[in-house]
């Protein structure tokens, strides 16, 4: 790891003075990617800017139709919250399904869709349910968030303040995990909602997207026989070492049938 | 007291130390004014060095010296050595290219070693590292042995053609072509047995140091075999003699193989602590283990089994090819050769066997023993064949193995290649395994997963390994530089307390336990007053280390010559003292009685007479004291064996693969502690569960890169993969050792890949499939499905 300095500001102001110093400033939020890419010499990042201490970036709550959760929240207390096992119980679960115990512990909703790694959880849920990302800046919507590999749309020096997610009719998540990684092969998330059915995948494209053929189904039926003769093309899907492109546009059918069984099973 | 002798289910004692955090692993260890190494390891698998400037490293702060491969050759530091060389069919030794500790010329594959920084600090040394310029003329690079074989192939050394290190073979070709010609059924396979990264919890280390007043080195160092580490460094490495060069192995957590092998790093800290006159220390990150700790298995491999119309084995032909990566490793060439080709008998009586077996360079890191070490290699395509025999033939793969297997009365059994079983009990073995599994209800199971569209299947293995390396003059004759012994020295002191000074090495087994209970039972005393010493050169007799499940049969041996030594010199002083006859005397539970009297002495009584002579005690005729030393080699190997039988579920939409049972019966002779045996059996087969499931160590084959160099790729099973693993023993006892015990540290891994696999083509039987490769990972058994309706529809 190379030398950098670190900060840790006391108020949202501070840090973002600090973040806008340069290109060599990064925000550190729960670290579980950022600290083992520098480890790795991936990352040489000149400071680092931590986003603890910064009062008000943790937190769930209710606002009228919606919750909003911080972007310190870590995964563990997303996975555990009443209010979200009430309303979102597939938001839950998908929390709770990250990475091991001590990722869920450390790792941030904030931190995970800002990273935008092409296989995380959050990203599926976040576009899935049409959320919106407050940031630093102003709102962002969920659909013009995720724009490539590991990018986003946040600008330089911008941060996840928190992400508004509307309570669906009902959603659901449905995952097959790379058994080294225990990062989504492919993950899909199905919600229904009141602005429509949306259907996000994660783990198989560059970024996570929307799948247009399932949500066109389910509009008209939210339920399993919608799906009936669905298949998804590889064409432009990932292929790497645990999975090649025609084995995940299978998995993505396969995922988004047990995201709307799992979504039907709750409701 | 209560019992704690052999047999007993001691809690082990080395575990409150390990589980209160006060282990002493070498990362523990700190020396005053220590140094820090950091190696350069090659980015490239292969290539030319044109140049390498060290200067700006060496001007670094913090920075006290850098090294290359010139710097070693000036100093006549020696390349790092085999201790165990084949021999080919044409009766040539193997090609035995150098392996110098620092690349001279070339590197062979990607974190073969370059430079090493010295700093007075890890991150000093890492940030020089970096500074070091190596100009590289890259090279084509090969590592798939079929392509490393062809003609036209990038070729790793000039004198070694073809890549090819040794054309080994064993059997009787002769018999066993005439075998296949008369058969009514001939059944082919050709199967990949996958490379494995080991992985050991804890990364290798060494911790070397110098004292320029006497002379001295000591090495701390994460071996298996810290006396073998000490000739082949400092004898044939560094030119450093015995007496002058302590290697003390400490905790390990965890070796597996990897660490019973000699390892260039290792070298190159002790030299430069010697040239620097400061301790200088190196732990190896994770990300460089998986790039360079000896790798395990990678064959490929064609096998033909030949049966009657009986379904009775009439012969077995076998051809290898076995991938030793960019160089010779400590024990590499013997893995795929001596501990493979021997062991293609198995449990059954087929009478005509023939192995060949090309041994093949390739621009990967070097192959050498993982936790079974070509006996794995060799039962999973044996068990692999069998299945596929039994698939052939129709007949039931239960009947067809029993009607194979060795008769317990025909035993001791010499098999067409090499070995002599000594004892076992196969038929045994087996019907238990078919009980505790619950084989027979497996179709209702099989209903209950069906009803959740679940596809289910059952695979078993009847194994059998040799193990207890080994007789030394076998093991010499097939190649070994040198004994396979092992030692024991036990100390009695003046109140009856022991200590027990071992060659062998634990590195997780418990020996520390297990050895105190077998020294217990034998002198009538409790575990806790008997103390076992080892992993030091300057405190244990030379032995051999532990590998091979060698430690209980072999090391367990000489201790119990070495204690019955104590128990004779015992009597000897006890008849002293009673005024008795020496014949006269027993000796047991702790007691020396004259026979037939009330007189006795207690075990502490004598040793304490044996320091403070009373007038009774002839010193004329016998020296005070009592400590006694023995080395013990073995007869012949030891040969446990066993049935595993693996349950698994598939979702057949996913491919997504499920262990729902295992279950095991196995003969591995006296069982010292059925703790740690069911203990070494879990992690063994949880190890071979890995390999059939998750684990697979793969290379660019344009490139030669290590595509799978973290956790990230490299999948290893944890433990919400793993069902609960039901344990049996059912033992014959070993007639050639005088506790009677085999060994139980392999018999997992050897034994469980192939439960797995037969069981996941059980489950896909109803498509047809016949053939998955390990890992069975989720897209290959999709895959093999699709293929199957692929079939079935066109």
């Amino acid at each position: 790891m190379h030398a950098f300095t670190y900060s840790r500001p006391a108020d949202l102001k501070a840090c973002l003075a600090q973040l806008a110093a340069g290109d060599g400033v990064r925000p550190l939020a729960g670290g579980q990617t950022l600290i083992p890419t520098m480890r790795q010499g991936l990352a040489q990042p000149e400071q680092l800017v931590d986003l603890k201490a910064i009062p008000g970036l943790a937190g769930i709550k209710a606002e009228g139709d919606r919750i909003e959760v911080g972007a310190l929240t870590p995964h563990a207390a997303v996975a555990g919250s009443n209010l979200i096992q009430a309303k979102i119980p597939a938001l839950a679960a998908l929390a709770g399904g990250i990475g091991d115990a001590q990722v869920r512990h450390r790792g941030t909703l904030g931190g995970s869709i800002a990273n935008a790694d092409p296989a995380a959880d959050h990203p599926a849920a976040v576009l899935g349910l049409g959320a919106t990302i407050r940031t630093s800046s102003g709102e962002v919507p969920a659909d013009s968030f995720f724009t490539e590999m590991f990018e986003t749309a946040l600008q330089p020096g911008e941060i996840v303040l928190s992400v508004s997610f509307p309570v669906p009719r009902r959603a659901g998540y449905a995952s097959l995990r790379s058994p080294g990684s225990r990062f989504a092969l492919v993950g899909v998330f199905a919600a229904e909602t009141a602005s429509g059915v949306r259907v996000a995948v994660t783990g198989a494209g560059r970024c996570a997207f929307r799948l247009g053929e399932a949500e066109k189904r389910l509009a008209t039926a939210f339920a399993l026989p919608a799906l009936d003769g669905m298949t998804v093309p590889a064409a432009g899907l990932n292929s790497d070492l645990h999975a090649h492109a025609t084995y995940r546009a299978h998995l993505v059918a396969v995922m988004v049938r047990r995201a709307v069984a799992m979504a039907c099973l709750t409701s | 007291m209560a019992h704690d002798g052999i047999g007993a289910a001691v809690r082990r004692k080395e575990d409150r130390r390990f589980l209160t955090g006060r282990g002493q692993y070498i990362h523990d260890v700190r020396r005053p004014g220590e140094l820090h190494a950091v190696f350069l390891r090659s980015p490239h698998a292969h290539a030319a060095i044109q140049r390498i400037d060290t200067e700006a490293a060496a001007a670094a702060p913090g920075v006290v010296a850098v090294y290359t491969g010139q710097d070693l050759a000036a100093a006549k530091v020696g390349g790092v050595p085999c201790a165990w060389g084949i021999v080919g069919k044409d009766g040539k030794p193997m090609k035995e290219p150098p392996h110098p500790p620092l690349a001279l010329g070339k590197v062979r594959y990607v974190g073969d070693t370059v430079a090493v920084v010295i700093a007075e600090t890890v991150s000093a040394a890492r940030d020089a590292a970096e500074l070091i310029e190596v100009d590289y003329r890259i090279l084509p690079s090969v590592v798939g042995v079929t392509e490393a074989l062809r003609p036209g192939a990038p070729q790793l050394y000039d004198d070694v053609p073809s890549n090819l290190c040794c054309d080994w073979a064993l059997g009787d070709k002769a018999a066993t072509e005439a075998a296949f010609a008369k058969a009514d059924h001939i059944v082919k396979l050709d199967l990949v047995n996958n490379r494995l990264v080991p992985n050991a919890m804890e990364t290798r280390a060494a911790l070397a140091e110098y004292d320029p007043g006497s002379e001295d080195y000591t090495l701390y160092t994460a071996s298996q075999l810290p006396h073998v580490a000490r000739v082949l460094i400092g004898a044939l490495m560094l030119g450093i003699p015995e007496h002058k060069f302590r290697v003390v192995a400490p905790d390990l957590g965890g070796g597996f193989g990897s660490k019973q092998v000699v390892y260039a790093e290792e070298a190159v800290v002790t030299w430069a602590a010697g040239k620097l006159c400061r301790p200088v220390r190196w732990i190896c990150e994770r990300g460089e283990a998986f790039m360079s700790d000896a790798q395990g298995r990678d064959h490929v491999s064609h096998a033909e089994l030949a049966l009657d119309r009986n379904g009775k084995f009439l012969g077995l032909k076998v051809a290898t090819l076995a991938n030793i990566g960019g160089y010779i490793s400590t024990f590499g060439p013997n893995i795929p050769t001596n501990l493979y080709g021997p062991l293609l008998a198995g449990p059954y009586t087929t009478p005509a066997i023939y192995c060949e077996v090309k041994v093949i360079f390739t621009n990967t890191v070097p192959t050498d023993a993982y936790r079974g070490a070509g006996r794995p290699e060799a039962t999973y395509l044996l068990e692999r064949i069998v299945d596929a025999a039994a698939r052939q033939t129709g007949i039931d793969r239960v009947e067809l193995r029993r009607r194979n297997l060795i008769a317990a009365a025909a035993y001791p059994y010499q098999t067409p290649v090499l070995l002599n079983y000594d004892i076992g009990n196969h038929q045994q073995t087996l019907e238990r395994g078919l009980a505790l599994s619950k084989w027979s209800e497996f179709a209702a199971r099989r209903k209950e997963s069906e009803a959740r569209g679940k596809l289910r299947g059952i695979g078993m293995v009847t194994y059998l390994e040799a193990c207890g390396l080994a007789p030394s003059r076998l093991a010499q004759q097939l190649g070994a530089r040198g004994g396979l012994f092992e030692s024991a020295n036990i100390r009695v002191h003046p109140t009856g307390k022991v200590n027990v000074f071992t060659g062998a090495h634990s590195h997780g087994q418990g020996h520390e336990t297990v050895f105190a209970q077998l020294v217990g039972d034998m002198l009538g005393l409790s575990v806790d007053q008997i103390e076992i010493v080892h992993g030091d050169t300057a405190k244990s007799p030379f032995g051999l280390g532990t590998y091979g499940s060698r430690s209980a049969a072999v090391g367990g041996a000489a201790i119990f010559k070495a204690t019955g030594k104590v128990i004779a010199k015992g009597k000897k002083i006890a008849a002293a003292l009673l005024e008795a006859a020496e014949v006269d005397v027993d000796f047991d539970a702790g007691r020396f009685t004259v026979t037939g009297t009330d007189r006795s002495k207690t075990f502490g009584e004598i040793a304490f007479a044996a320091y403070n002579p009373p007038d009774a005690y002839p010193l004329e005729t016998l020296e005070p004291g009592l400590e006694e030393t023995a080395f013990y080699d073995p007869l012949n190997f030891t040969f446990p064996g066993g049935c595993h039988v693996a349950e698994v579920e598939i979702d057949p939409e996913t491919g997504a693969l499920d262990l729902v049972g295992y279950a095991c019966v196995d003969d591995i002779g006296t069982v010292l502690n059925p703790m740690i045996v069911e203990g070494q059996i879990h992690g063994g087969v949880v190890q071979g569960i890995g390999q059939a499931m998750f684990e697979n160590c793969l290379y660019d084959s344009e490139s030669g890169q290590l595509l799978t160099g973290s956790f990230m790729d490299y999948a290893m099973p944890r433990a919400t993969d793993i069902p609960i693993i039901l344990t049996e023993t059912a033992s014959t006892a070993c007639v050639h050792n005088p506790i009677g015990v085999k060994g139980c540290g392999e018999c997992g891994t050897i034994a469980s890949p192939a439960a797995v696999i037969n069981a996941v083509l059980d489950a896909l039987s109803p498509y047809g499939v016949t053939h998955i490769e390990m890992p069975a990972t989720p897209q290959r058994i999709w895959e093999a499905i699709m293929a199957a309706e692929g079939k079935r529809s066109a």
